[in-house]
């Protein structure tokens, strides 16, 4: 048991770091749910793939490095340490491109990666509906067969970055007889597309953070299929585990507001305050067993392990952390927690993470159904 | 990078299991608390025959100078068995301790019968600790500063676990004396931390496996209490906090490999709050889904539920560790 990278792991890291030193903004890019700072993070993106270190998990020929789960790791925690901008490609890279790695046809991947991995098309994930939150497999929109494709109606909700973004995928019930998790379809669209209509919905920080889509007669060919038709449901489900899991919600990230939260600790607090001492200490415990399961999971995953139902260990600790790491840093600014800046911004959108990427009480089932063997 | 166990490591934990599971500890446990301690010593004996004693002893003197991520595993099991008797301190504490010293003639003396299982080591005070079994421990040490004695017990102090037979102790001939000894002492005392921290982890896993068969098996209402979502939250977060907790045991045992002291400090710290959080949540929730048995010291499952509120405060309240942990991360300052 060790926790050592080989040489090849330091200098990949090493590169990234140099990179990151020199090209990440010196001012932090407006909030990507602004169109300025949408745009500002779409060039950062194209920074990032002209050094091809946009989408380093990815095989060579759709601009990737073929880094392996060690080196994706380092990667985060480089990215976040650094404190480069937010993802706003990360629907696409790191929820549609394993779907399409795993189901995609060779000319979807060669179509829609290398453009994806430029920063060129920004996706939305478009599975909620009003009626389908939870319960994803009851999703009520539809797509009709027509020649050379589908037509989809209907309405899809609380889509993140759909406000600016160019396409969009999700799940569609395309077979209305068949049972509830069988005759869903999973289709790619432009948001562009004539019938689709974007509403952007504010959220608590008061900016468009998602939107619902209204779909009226859109069509769709064939090749924005993904999988065969009707089997949409296995095809989604290997996309949610990853959102759950690693590929979202890297260690970096926390570890890095540990950080951040520890910078802030010694500036204000009073060292006799044992009560700040130790929430701040609980932050970094956290923190720090997050990462460490993560070289555990990297682990096995590497001896040919696979992601299974602890992704959702993951998930329920990793969005308790957040919360925890804001909360801690709002207790120790008193009063000025008031005023917006970066830990407020951050709180507010620590708050989704029990809710977002399945809630933590359907998370909660699947540990207890799938890990403990309890009853359903 | 690999952080995981070895394949030999698991099987010396399968190994451990299967003699704590032949030996049926509640039943060793109940005469070990009432002073009876033949079965005891008569399981650690054969812990010690398959190698769980001198794991971090030197092979001069009779161990297997292994790591003390093997250590760990062979505590987990400890833990998870509630296994009686001065394990921490005859297989952590003191063969970290006398190894330390400038002078190995303390460690000639008392490590090999130590390794053997032939004989058990207490300690006290370490941490404000009591010794711990000194009743039947044939060595007993004692830490003052800078001087290490052997000792005699005074006594008892009652323990919330009646198992954990716990005395003050009175210093008698010096063994060591001299900034080596304060230093060895400080190096026992995380070796110390980092074994309890590992057997009450072994402690939650027990208590989780017992709720989860019991609630399993237990009807109301026309259907097993496992079907209820309540119970099933409760005991989702308790598998949470045991896995949550886990990697950080092993990342200190690697740290108390290392030769950082401040590093060992720290993680054996944070490795101690989060094992005893986690196995105390074990512990209250596996008490709220038994109802009314769980309250009962016929149960077995009162012998893991008293340790484990023992072991939650033994060798270091949290409060005292999450103060270790930030004055390690105050003195980090810029270093990252
Ligand atoms: C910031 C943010 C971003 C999002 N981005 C996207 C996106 O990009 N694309 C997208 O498709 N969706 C997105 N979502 C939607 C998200 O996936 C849903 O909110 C989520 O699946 C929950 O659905 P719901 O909101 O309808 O709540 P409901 O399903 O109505 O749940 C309400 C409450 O009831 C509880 N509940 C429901 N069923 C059960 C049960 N069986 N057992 C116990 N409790 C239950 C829930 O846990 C929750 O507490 C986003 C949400 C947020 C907050």
């Amino acid at each position: 048991m060790d926790l050592d990278f080989d040489s090849g792991a330091e200098e990949f890291r090493a590169e990234v770091r140099e990179f990151l030193r020199a090209n990440v903004p010196a001012t932090p890019l407006p909030s990507m749910d602004t169109r300025a700072g949408f745009e500002a993070h779409r060039a950062w993106e194209r920074t990032m793939a002209e050094a091809r270190l946009s989408v380093v998990a990815w095989p060579a020929e759709f601009g990737g490095r073929d880094a392996s789960l060690l080196e994706w790791v380092l990667f985060e925690e480089e990215y976040y340490a650094a404190g480069a901008p937010g993802r706003v490609s990360q629907n696409g890279i790191f929820l549609l491109a394993p779907t399409l790695f795993e189901h995609g046809s060779p000319e979807q991947l060669g179509r829609i990666l290398p453009r994806m991995a430029r920063g060129d098309d920004i996706w939305a994930q478009a599975w909620s509906e009003p009626e389908a939150g939870s319960d994803l497999a009851g999703i009520r929109s539809t797509a009709r067969r027509t020649t050379g494709g589908w037509i989809l109606d209907g309405q899809k909700t609380w889509s993140s970055r759909a406000a600016y973004a160019d396409w969009a995928f999700g799940l569609f019930r395309s077979d209305p007889d068949a049972e509830r998790h069988r005759g869903l379809t999973y289709v790619m669209f432009p948001l562009t597309a004539d019938g689709v209509t974007v509403r952007p919905i504010p959220q608590l920080d008061g900016e468009p953070g998602f939107a619902e889509l209204f779909l009226d007669s859109v069509f769709v060919p064939d090749r924005d299929v993904i999988g065969e038709p009707h089997n949409g449901w296995q095809v989604a489900m290997a996309t949610s585990s990853n959102e759950r899991g690693l590929s979202l919600r890297s260690p970096g990230r926390f570890t890095a507001t540990a950080r951040r939260l520890l910078d802030l600790w010694r500036e204000t607090a009073d060292p006799a305050d044992t009560a700040a001492r130790n929430a701040v200490v609980d932050c970094w415990i956290g923190a720090e067993a997050y990462r460490l399961a993560t070289w555990g999971t990297v682990t096995r995953l590497a001896e040919g392990g696979k992601l299974g139902a602890e992704s959702s260990v993951n998930k329920v600790f990793w969005s308790d952390l957040d919360i925890g790491l804001h909360e801690t840093a709002l207790d120790l600014l008193g009063a000025a927690a008031e005023r917006s800046g970066p830990w407020t911004d951050g709180y507010l959108f620590s708050l989704a993470g029990p809710i977002y990427a399945g809630t933590n009480e359907i998370q909660r089932n699947i540990v207890a159904e799938r890990l403990l063997g309890l009853p359903r | 990078m690999r952080f995981a166990l070895a394949p030999e490591q698991r099987d010396f934990a399968g190994s451990l299991r299967k003699i704590c599971e032949t030996a049926g500890t509640p039943n060793i446990v109940r005469s070990w608390s009432g002073g009876d301690h033949r079965g005891g010593r008569g399981l650690i004996r054969q812990l010690a025959g398959a190698g769980a004693l001198g794991l971090i002893v030197d092979e001069r003197y009779g161990g297997f100078g292994a790591t003390p991520v093997d250590l760990v595993v062979a505590c987990v099991e400890f833990g998870r068995a509630a296994v009686p008797g001065p394990l921490v301190e005859t297989a952590a504490v003191i063969p970290a301790l006398l190894q330390a010293l400038p002078d190995p003639a303390p460690a000639q003396r008392w490590l090999p019968a130590l390794a053997e299982g032939t004989v058990l080591g207490t300690i006290g005070p370490a941490a404000d600790q009591p010794a711990l079994d000194a009743d039947t421990a044939e060595v007993v040490l004692a830490v003052d500063g800078d001087r290490l004695s052997a000792a005699h017990r005074i006594g008892p102090i009652r323990s919330v676990d009646a198992a954990r037979r716990l005395f003050s102790t009175a210093a008698d001939e010096t063994v060591a004396e001299g900034d080596g000894v304060r230093a060895a002492a400080a190096a026992a005392f995380d070796a110390g931390v980092l074994a309890v921290a590992a057997q009450t982890l072994g402690a939650g896993r027990a208590l989780l496996d017992t709720s989860v068969s019991y609630v399993k098996q237990r009807r109301q209402f026309g259907k097993p209490i496992g079907q209820y979502q309540a119970v099933k939250h409760h005991l989702a977060n308790v598998l949470i906090g045991l896995e949550m907790a886990e990697p950080l045991l092993y990342r200190a045992a690697l740290s108390v490999a290392g030769d950082d002291p401040d590093i060992r400090a720290r993680d054996v710290s944070a490795a101690k709050v989060a094992c005893a959080d986690a196995a105390y949540r074990a512990a209250r929730t596996a008490l709220q889904v038994h109802g009314a048995i769980g309250y009962t010291a016929e149960f077995d499952l009162s012998l893991w539920l008293t340790k484990v509120m023992a072991l939650r405060t033994a060798w270091g309240t949290g409060d005292f560790h999450r103060g270790r942990v930030a004055a390690a991360l105050r003195a980090e300052r810029g270093a990252a």
